[in-house]
């Protein structure tokens, strides 16, 4: 990382007065810098549980032996990982010189994080200007790499249009007959965007499926009585929601308490990880996105990847007593990048950590597996990542106390994502020409 | 019709959760005239503890009688405001009276802020649930739709709070002593009137308010941090509709603000959000004071 010279005067100081800490960059180690919501509406649903696996991969990494080949060389390439933790709570601006701070005053090796669209798109102008090497791991805005070009900035997550088109993509493949549908989403970017990618894909799936509603309750209304004796009035086949956190479980609670869930199909498209909350209070039969291969779906999922899941999903439940949501998937498949990523750089400097620069070239168009599949860094020139997404639909196991994810398809990640240079939006207006699917 | 009965029920169901909120909130300005941006913190707590008391009742046997998890909500709020209430009036707010009203706003969205870290002190942030209150009421039926019980408990809850307050202040000794506190406390005070108790049980009561509201709201959502920044802002609506102090007025202004989004969100779901406003800036067109403020003479 690079240090200016006010800021490297500063750090000095703090050295002096014994403020720093372990700020200073040493060569056996790679600091990583971690953003993710500790406080706030995301925290419990996403920071918290991308944190704690997080936490929990780095101690695993850094055993050196406690993952499968071929993650099971100690640390990144034998540098040992040490991270400090910021709270992404407080908007953009804040966010921004919070980076500024982990990578002058702190000098990580790379900033990994931000959950919230508003962040990826503050975040990457800055990263270039400092020439800071940072993966945004979870945000779901297809803005960050559609209307922008980052060099040092990579997403080793898909944006959030494969989410729409595979729910769309079930129905079909369910035959599930829609005659209309309607939607309810939190009010802000990401609900907004989740409609429309979804009434999108629907008009080229369901071409005469009618939309009865569209209701945009503001972000942690908490009461949707209002909407729900709408919804009930206007009797659609379905009911789409891109919910999350509080706001979904207060909802649920509230749908199936008066029967919405009986009277119209529930699909939510972002919605596994309020499960480990709800339980069997989660109704059977809805059709449930993880935003990824994520959660209950690589779970069951088998395969190639059976060992490298397994034993992420056991050490997991294990250290925190809950089963590992959409949120760690993402958080895992970032890390298991960078260390891929890492450990490239280093075999292609003779061993040395790597720059900023080299780390950069490393990235580029990676690919890499992790629990949640096979990731590629397809689009974007190279920094922004495709991968697998998977719906299910939910079935509580009385006997087991536990919920189950039955009827999974699996989809390509091909077959959900746009091809490269090419507009999520248009290719679903287009028909989604080249589409991979098997 | 059915529309029509839709909008009403809904608005109904609406309004007599926000009333309670709004209630508390006003009382606590007609008193002590201090608009309480700690109010929406209250209201949280007050969801956190009858969580953990309805939780706690639950797992020690409460399945034989669970209509007892009702004593539970209501036993938390009273909790929250015999605790909280002294403490923040007593301990704080007491050393801001006569001051700026703004100042007095920024102590209390101080105390907000606070109190919001508190809560995660003590319950993390891991949300909290208690399903059990709210299906135990059974459904409703009314035309085509099906309704909880619980959502016409809370219109109940808040018809008695409503009448319980208004009585108080109209139909009782110590009710005219506190209307005289608002009409003028120095005078009150010269007059023999113990005013700082006024105002303790005026806080602790708005406190009550507050808390019940949030213990009401506990069994139909999931209880997570920031729960009481959304609600504030909408009480603050209800009362300036219905003008600061003015306990008619509060019931007023939450029946306009829940028919209107009921409508809204029937008729024109894109403009949930801006009808309640729009409904308080018409309001304040043609009554900047609020619908049922009284004029106030000025002191000289």
């Amino acid at each position: 990382m690079k240090k200016t010279g006010i800021y490297g005067a500063l750090s000095t100081i703090g050295l002096m007065a014994g403020l720093a800490g372990s700020a200073t960059a040493q060569e056996d180690t790679f600091k990583i810098g971690i953003i993710t919501f500790l406080s706030g509406q995301a925290a419990e649903s996403f920071g918290v549980p991308a944190l704690n696996g997080g936490k929990l991969l780095i101690d695993m990494m850094n055993k050196g032996d406690a993952l499968p080949a071929p993650y099971n060389t100690k640390g990144f390439g034998g540098l040992n990982i040490e991270y400090v933790v910021v709270d992404e709570a407080g908007g953009a601006t804040k966010q921004v010189q919070e980076f500024r701070n982990l990578v002058q005053r702190e000098e990580v090796d790379a900033v990994l994080g931000y959950v919230s669209s508003g962040d990826c798109l503050a975040v990457p102008p800055v990263a270039d200007e400092l020439k800071a090497f940072t993966i945004l791991y979870d945000c779901g805005t297809p803005r960050v790499f559609e209307d922008g070009k980052f060099e040092y900035v990579f997403r080793t997550a898909a944006h959030a249009t494969m989410d729409n088109i595979s729910l769309a993509r079930y129905l079909k493949s369910r035959n599930f007959d829609v005659p209309s549908y309607a939607g309810l989403n939190q009010d802000y970017a990401f609900g907004q965007d989740s409609w429309a990618d979804f009434t999108a894909s629907m008009k080229q799936i369901y071409p005469d499926a009618e939309i009865k509603t569209a209701l945009f309750p503001k972000f942690g209304a908490g009461q949707y009585g209002t909407e729900i004796s709408a919804l009930l009035r206007e009797k659609p086949a379905l009911v789409h929601s891109s919910n999350w956190g509080g706001d979904l479980q207060g909802f649920l609670i509230q749908a199936t308490a008066r029967g919405l869930d009986k009277r119209s199909q529930l699909v939510l498209s972002a919605g596994d990880h309020v499960i480990p909350q709800l339980q069997d209070k989660m109704p059977d039969g809805i059709f449930l996105g993880a935003r990824g291969v994520n959660g209950l779906a690589a779970y069951a999922r088998g395969g190639e990847l059976k060992e490298l899941t397994d034993t992420m999903w056991d050490a997991y439940e294990a250290e925190y007593g809950v089963f590992p949501v959409q949120a760690p998937f993402r958080m895992w498949q970032a890390l298991f990048g960078l260390k891929t990523a890492v450990e490239k750089a280093m075999a292609d400097n003779g061993g040395k950590k790597p720059s900023d620069e080299e780390l950069v070239a490393a990235m580029k168009g990676l690919e890499w597996d992790a629990p949640s599949g096979h990731i590629e860094m397809a689009l974007a020139d190279g920094h922004q990542a495709i991968q697998p997404n998977a719906i299910g639909t939910t079935k509580w196991n009385a006997d087991a106390g536990k919920m189950e994810l039955v009827d999974v398809e699996y989809y390509a990640a091909r077959c959900v994502n746009p091809p490269e240079g090419v507009l999520a939006a248009d290719w679903i207006a287009q028909g989604f020409p080249g589409a991979e699917c098997d | 019709m059915d529309l029509l009965a839709t909008i009403v029920v809904d608005g109904l169901i609406y309004a007599g959760w926000l009333f309670i909120v709004s209630l508390g909130l006003t009382l606590v300005f007609g008193v002590l005239n201090i608009l309480n941006i700690a109010h929406g913190s209250l209201y949280a707590i007050g969801a956190y503890a009858s969580a953990s008391l309805v939780g706690a009742y639950f797992a020690v046997g409460g399945d034989a009688f669970p209509y007892g998890s009702y004593a539970a909500l209501i036993l938390a709020a009273v909790l929250v405001a015999v605790v909280l209430g002294p403490l923040l009036e007593r301990g704080l707010l007491r050393y801001f009276y006569g001051r700026d009203e703004v100042l007095n706003v920024l102590v209390t969205y101080a105390v907000f802020l606070i109190l919001e870290d508190v809560m995660k002190l003590i319950w993390g942030v891991n949300p909290y649930f208690v399903y059990e209150p709210y299906t135990l009421l059974g459904d409703v039926e009314i035309g085509p739709l099906f309704y909880v019980g619980y959502d016409f408990a809370v219109i109940a809850a808040a018809i008695v709070v409503g009448l319980a307050v208004w009585l108080t202040l109209n139909r009782t000794q110590i009710g005219k002593v506190v209307l005289a506190v608002i009409h003028d406390a120095e005078m009150s005070q010269t007059m023999g009137v113990n005013v700082q108790r006024i105002y303790l049980g005026a806080f602790t009561a708005g406190a009550f308010l507050a808390a019940l509201g949030g213990a009401l709201t506990a069994p139909m959502i999931s209880v997570t941090p920031g729960l009481g920044a959304n609600v504030i802002i909408v009480a603050f609506a209800v009362v300036i509709i219905g003008g600061l102090g003015s306990v008619p007025g509060a019931a007023i202004g939450a029946l306009m603000v829940g028919i209107s989004r009921a409508a809204s969100v029937h008729l024109l779901p894109e403009a949930e959000l801006f009808i309640v406003y729009f409904v308080m800036a018409i309001v304040l067109m043609f009554r900047p004071e609020g619908l049922f403020a009284k004029t106030k003479a000025r002191k000289i």
